[in-house]
């Protein structure tokens, strides 16, 4: 990464991190997970069960909200304060500019995560007095939902580069409902013929699968993840992402600024 | 500097004032309207439908649910209801979103199948859950005794309880005991010792409190039953051998060659009726026996859980 992209990364995480709306989500998360433990008294037998699910969910849910209102903002607001002009008048290409912001989303949710998870594994540790060996699969789903992370803030950068920050909410979010249906919307396609045929499975395969990422319900069975499936959800995030970034540097590559 | 301070101290109070008389009222419009908050309402009965709302997080919707159905079953149960409609659909949204919550099949069905007010009184519906829970997890053990269970003790179903231990005898690593009770089943189905296995196996494989509990009550009951057959026949025998049947429970018990005046499981002495009945000196600690009550005696609702 060369520097310019570093000091853009750095600065959107320090930007984020200064937003209040970030913390009041984070003490959110902590709550969620306090109230695990609530959850799980007042029920039966399923303790462990709901700290995983609810904590697991929680760092989902809320890394996705934190993802796609921090996204969309990143360009446009730079662009309404005008702090854009200043960045770009400096020996800064415009696609560094969209890739730093990318990583410095990415870098906070991140970070964003290993609080959470903290919170989730203490909360864990409450409940079952100690840890074992199946717990570990829980940094597979935490890693997984990083991967879903990287994939919304290249979503949300896209419709940010081209769109209103409440239109790119609506895409984004929207294609977050989308993908989670990803394998019922392939289903429909190898269901249908001709030219429909073509279209759903052209849409199957564009929106993102959100659904092969989500294993949050398996993990709390302590179901073991293949490996191969951790290594084809990797690659299809980082290309996927990829691609989302391309669209989005191509689009602002081109936007007339003035 | 100090105005902005007084008008912040005004305002908290009249938060913390506003509050608390919201909450009060809250709390009178509850007692007006009393099923209002607890009103037996599934918005969304379709499992199917929950799944695709549930956005993949199924997992937590079903840990809502079971713990809906949990509470359900035992805000009614705990009220002395006759029916629990919503139990059976709110343990199928459960399972078919997560099928593998495990805790919902053995739970559930001890929920559904006894008769009221203990349970819903639906067997079927508790069989048609456990056959659902063993389709999607072939490998646990516990859920083939839970349905043997069932066809024993509540449909006395003796042949096919005898075939559900059977299946779970062959399940890897399944407790022995289980092809024990399978042949146990085919040659004395429907006697006491049967019975007591079957509860102390209960007993002995959970780890949920009320529910060894509940296995200690029913032992304690099959105890109590099997006591006051026992001494109901020494009764007879006396009247056949005297001509008179006994006076007092000491009378029986020197004229039989007991040793000290019989007592119950919780130490008690039995009662001796002057129409010669065996009774059981307190009843309420006995909620599963079937005998040695009083006519006209009505149990309690609240089971005697923390007795000894």
């Amino acid at each position: 990464m060369n520097n310019r992209i570093a000091h853009i990364a750095s600065n959107t995480f320090r930007e984020a991190v200064r937003d209040r709306v970030l913390y009041n989500l984070i003490a959110f998360a902590v709550l969620l997970s306090a109230a695990a433990i609530f959850v799980g008294q007042i029920s039966i037998e399923i303790e462990k069960l709901v700290v995983i699910n609810l904590g697991l969910t929680a760092v989902s849910l809320f890394g996705i909200v934190i993802a796609i209102f921090i996204g969309i903002g990143l360009v446009s607001k730079e662009i309404e304060k005008r702090t854009l002009y200043t960045v770009l008048s400096r020996p800064v290409r415009r696609w560094e500019f969209i890739i730093g912001k990318f990583f410095g989303l990415t870098g906070t949710l991140v970070v964003n995560t290993f609080f959470m998870a903290i919170g989730v594994f203490g909360a864990l540790l409450y409940v079952s007095h100690k840890f074992v060996r199946a717990d570990a699969l829980i940094f597979v789903a935490l890693y997984f939902i990083i991967l879903e992370f990287i994939i919304i803030c290249s979503l949300s950068l896209l419709f940010s580069s081209f769109s209103t920050p409440l239109l790119s909410a609506v895409f984004a979010f929207s294609l977050f409902v989308i993908g989670s249906f990803a394998e019922d919307l392939r289903g429909f396609a190898a269901m249908t013929h001709g030219f429909t045929r073509w279209l759903a499975t052209g849409a199957a395969y564009l929106i993102p699968n959100f659904s092969a990422l989500n294993i949050v319900s398996s993990i709390a069975h302590a179901q073991p993840v293949p490996s191969q499936l951790i290594l084809h959800n990797s690659l299809y995030a980082l290309f996927y992402a990829a691609m989302a970034l391309s669209g989005a540097v191509i689009i602002f590559e081109y936007r007339n600024l003035k | 500097m100090k105005q902005r301070r007084q008008v912040a101290i005004i305002a908290g109070a009249c938060l913390i004032v506003s509050l608390a008389a919201s909450a009060l009222l809250l709390r009178h419009i509850d007692q007006l309207r009393p099923q209002a908050t607890l009103e037996d309402v599934l918005y969304l009965n379709s499992p199917t439908v929950l799944k695709r709302l549930s956005l993949g997080y199924n997992g937590l919707l079903a840990d809502i649910y079971w713990t809906r159905a949990v509470q359900y079953f035992g805000f009614r149960h705990h009220s002395g209801a006759e029916s629990f409609n919503l139990l059976a659909p709110l343990l199928e949204i459960t399972t078919n979103l997560d099928p593998h919550l495990t805790a919902a099949y053995h739970f559930g069905a001890s929920f559904l199948a006894p008769h009221p007010p203990d349970g819903a009184g639906q067997p079927e519906r508790a069989i048609q859950l456990m056959e659902f829970g063993i389709q999607h997890n072939p490998n646990d053990w516990k859920l083939y005794y839970d349905l043997g269970f069932i066809y024993y003790m509540n449909l006395k179903d003796y042949p096919k309880a005898a075939d559900a231990f059977a299946r779970g005898s062959k399940v890897p690593n399944a407790h022995p005991f289980l092809r024990l009770l399978a042949a146990q089943m085919a040659e004395h189905a429907g006697e006491y010792e049967t019975a007591r296995m079957m509860w102390s196996a209960t007993y002995q494989n959970s780890q949920d409190k009320q529910i060894r509990q509940n296995a200690v009550e029913h032992l304690r009951g099959l105890r109590a039953d099997e006591d006051i057959t026992e001494l109901q026949k020494l009764v007879a025998r006396f009247g056949q051998r005297t001509g008179q049947l006994p006076t007092s429970m000491s009378e029986l018990a020197a004229a039989e060659g007991l040793r000290g005046l019989p007592v119950d499981p919780l130490g008690h002495p039995y009662k001796l009726t002057p129409d010669s009945r065996i009774e059981l000196t307190d009843p309420d600690y006995f909620p599963f026996a079937t005998k040695g009550f009083a006519p006209g005696y009505k149990p309690p609702q609240q089971f005697h859980y923390d007795q000894p």
